[in-house]
């Protein structure tokens, strides 16, 4: 059952056939199953509980009155853990807000409760979203659900279950320990719970830095997740994780109660188990919100479904030959290759494009990412929110330990760089002169859509989800630099963007394929996406044998 | 398997990755990272860069994005938001919100009478003696010194 489609289970909901009890404790019972995955790091259980109760009352009273249920109604959702949700934790993974409890919904977050949405908790990430493989997080890395070995199905009294506990003990005290700082310093195998039950370090990392988000919905815990996507934290851990993920076009979804990270680049991910379900809750959450002023005002955004028969034939789509990059796997160039294919039997125009600064936008990326980071960064001096160091000598003193020990050394690196981009001496040579860079970038998509190309299709990532101890013995930067390499040249153009699952390596792992649409034309490209994903029949991972 | 392989020979897509070569011999040196720029780096920051492998990371992003200077961005303005071309929607100067003294000083640690405390201001940071060079001993503990 926890393998539907939120569509699915939507319409199930509807005829009765399921309530929003039974959907609601299935779905814990999945969360507490899989809970080595490490993908929630605070639980909202009893909320969750109230909300089906209200949930099931809504749809049974459905069609008996004039009541009706709302779009979401009792389908449980989970949130990365660097929205704000009002009164429940919001860490960033972080120990800086390891005890922030906002007072405020996200709007994007309220939309989906608006519509009847069931929060079951919150998603572990990269610390403040500075990752690429959800490793880096004070709660201790993801694991990837896909080629796991589950050892411990044990069910695990609720009572153990509460957020303070989970705050205060990380899974196992190695891994506390391990990823506290970058995690280069982590010695491979530290992270494993069970040593001796697994070999060391060799489950898959989850892709990141929303990696709880796409793990939650691969495992079956929730229906559909919210991620962000600052250079493809959302695509990244969706391809790796087997699920359908979204950018947005950047002025759809309100950021309003995202945690800055970069605001030039950065939008809310939508991720699902399929095309339509994705487009559901982003057609739910789009739209002006005054609290955003970046948000668009015009109607160049209509919400709709997506047709269900799809024809390819009037359509145009571009094969950027710079997505060849070095390090591409043969499993990954196979099912692009087969993809493109498909494409051209079904009538498709395909024809090869050129997008000529792809291989600079990631050290674009690099610069850009820093000096935002390091701006917004400045607004936790452990005063008003966040974490306070124990010194009362001076507020500058006060400032520099509680920003000393509230953050890792991932994100301290990034600031020391911003810092160094904007110096004075050195704010032409590199703030500036990647910002004409970047130009040039969404000016090379501006021009293959002028002539005529509708999507672009592309690899999500080089290849399949890394192992945790490879992933580990090279710092966070090296693989930023390797894992956001496709998904990032999309943030600086602005344009949206989606990962559809495509097939299994000779691994047995997923791989997800990119398309790429113009400005706020999301509804263009995920019909395209759509009829992709009617033609791969992609299964989703299936852990029911878990609930015996 | 045979299929695939004719199917290969119509594909679109390239068969080898067609990356320029970038000659690092030509690349702009960094920047020598002195202890005056690293304390001014420390100054903006209010962090410390920790240890030796702090300074070394620097050095490598820094080599890594001196890459960008190989591009040619004669006469191309930078770009600082995609919205550039469209004006930006601006609510009235009316005030909506309010009321909520209580929100705003609930995720405060130090509170007295509804106000935020702070330390002493107006004294500069006291200046410790570091030393960067490399490390003898193993950087596995580089993550957390000042707890």
């Amino acid at each position: 059952m926890l393998s539907l489609s939120l569509k699915e289970a939507l319409s199930r909901l509807k005829d009765g056939s399921l309530s929003a009890k039974e959907l609601c404790e299935k779905c814990i019972d999945r969360a507490v199953k899989t809970r080595e995955l490490n993908a929630i790091v605070t639980p909202t259980y009893s909320q969750a509980r109230k909300q089906a109760e209200v949930a099931a009352q809504t749809w049974s009273r459905t069609g008996k009155s004039t009541t009706s249920a709302r779009k979401l109604e009792g389908l449980p959702i989970v949130v990365k853990d660097n929205f704000c949700t009002k009164g429940v934790h919001t860490t960033c993974a972080s120990r800086m807000l390891e005890n922030y409890v906002p007072p405020y919904n996200a709007t994007v977050v309220q939309r989906l409760f608006t519509q009847g949405a069931v929060l079951l908790g919150k998603s572990n990430m990269d610390e403040y979203g500075m990752g690429s493989g959800s490793v880096d997080s004070i709660f201790g890395p993801v694991r990837n659900p896909w080629k796991y070995e589950f050892t411990n199905t044990r069910t695990i009294p609720e009572g153990t279950l509460d957020t303070s506990s989970l705050l205060a003990s990380p899974q196992s005290p190695g891994e506390a320990l391990g990823t506290r700082g970058l995690h280069r310093s982590v010695h491979p195998g530290t992270g494993g719970s069970n040593p001796g039950l697994h070999e060391e370090g060799a489950w898959r990392v989850a892709g990141g830095s929303s990696g709880g988000s796409a793990a939650a919905v691969a495992a079956g815990i929730c229906f559909g997740a919210l991620g962000s996507d600052t250079g493809g934290s959302t695509r990244n851990p969706s391809s790796y994780c087997g699920v359908v993920g979204l950018k947005s076009s950047y002025g759809l979804l309100s950021r309003h109660g995202l945690i800055p990270l970069v605001n030039s680049l950065e939008v809310p991910g939508i991720m699902a188990r399929s095309v339509d379900d994705v487009n559901t809750l982003q057609n739910i959450m789009a739209g002006t919100d005054e609290h955003d002023s970046t948000t668009l005002t015009d109607d160049r955004f209509v919400t709709s479904d997506l047709p269900e028969d799809i024809d390819v034939k009037h359509l145009h789509i571009g094969i950027p030959k710079e997505y060849h990059a070095p390090g591409l796997s043969p499993d990954v160039l196979d099912a692009w290759r087969r993809a493109a294919d498909k494409f051209e039997q079904a009538g498709a125009k395909v024809t090869e494009v050129s997008l000529p600064h792809t291989q600079y936008s990631i050290l674009c990326y690099i610069v850009l990412c820093c000096c935002e980071v390091a701006s917004n960064m400045a607004r936790y001096d452990g005063i008003e929110y966040g974490h306070r160091g124990q010194q009362e000598l001076s507020t500058e003193q006060m400032y520099a330990m509680s920003r000393h020990e509230g953050f890792n050394e991932v994100v301290r690196g990034r600031i020391f760089a911003g810092n160094f981009f904007l110096l004075r001496r050195n704010y032409e040579q590199y703030f500036l002169k990647a910002q004409r860079v970047r130009r040039l970038i969404k000016d090379d998509f501006t021009r293959v859509f002028d002539e005529g190309v509708n999507v672009l299709l592309t690899p999500t990532t080089l290849t399949d989800a890394p192992r945790y101890d490879w992933f580990t013995a090279a710092d966070n930067r090296t693989r930023n630099e390797e894992q956001d390499i496709f998904t990032q040249p999309i943030n600086m153009a602005g344009i949206p963007a989606v990962t559809v699952p495509a097939g299994l390596t000779s691994n047995g792992l997923p791989i997800g394929l990119q398309f790429i649409g113009q400005m706020f034309k999301d509804k263009e490209m995920l019909t395209v996406a759509k009829w992709f994903e009617q033609q791969v029949q992609f299964e989703n991972l299936n852990l029911d044998h878990l609930d015996n | 398997m045979i299929h695939r392989s004719t199917s290969f020979l119509l594909s679109f897509v390239p068969s080898a990755p067609s990356w320029t070569t970038i000659d690092e011999n030509k690349l702009p040196k960094v920047p020598e990272l002195t202890t005056d720029v690293i304390e001014l780096l420390e100054r903006l920051s209010l962090v410390e860069f920790n240890n030796k492998a702090g300074v070394d990371r620097l050095t490598k992003v820094i080599q890594s994005v001196n890459r960008l200077y190989t591009v040619d961005t004669d006469g191309v303005e930078p770009l600082d938001t995609v919205l550039e071309d469209r004006v930006l929607h601006l609510r009235d100067d009316d005030v909506t919100d309010g009321n909520c003294r209580k929100d705003i000083i609930s995720n405060a640690t130090k509170t007295v009478e509804d106000y935020f405390v702070a330390p002493p201001g107006n004294i500069p940071l006291m200046k410790i003696e570091r030393d960067y060079k490399p490390d003898t001993k193993s950087d596995s503990t580089e993550s957390d010194s000042a707890t």
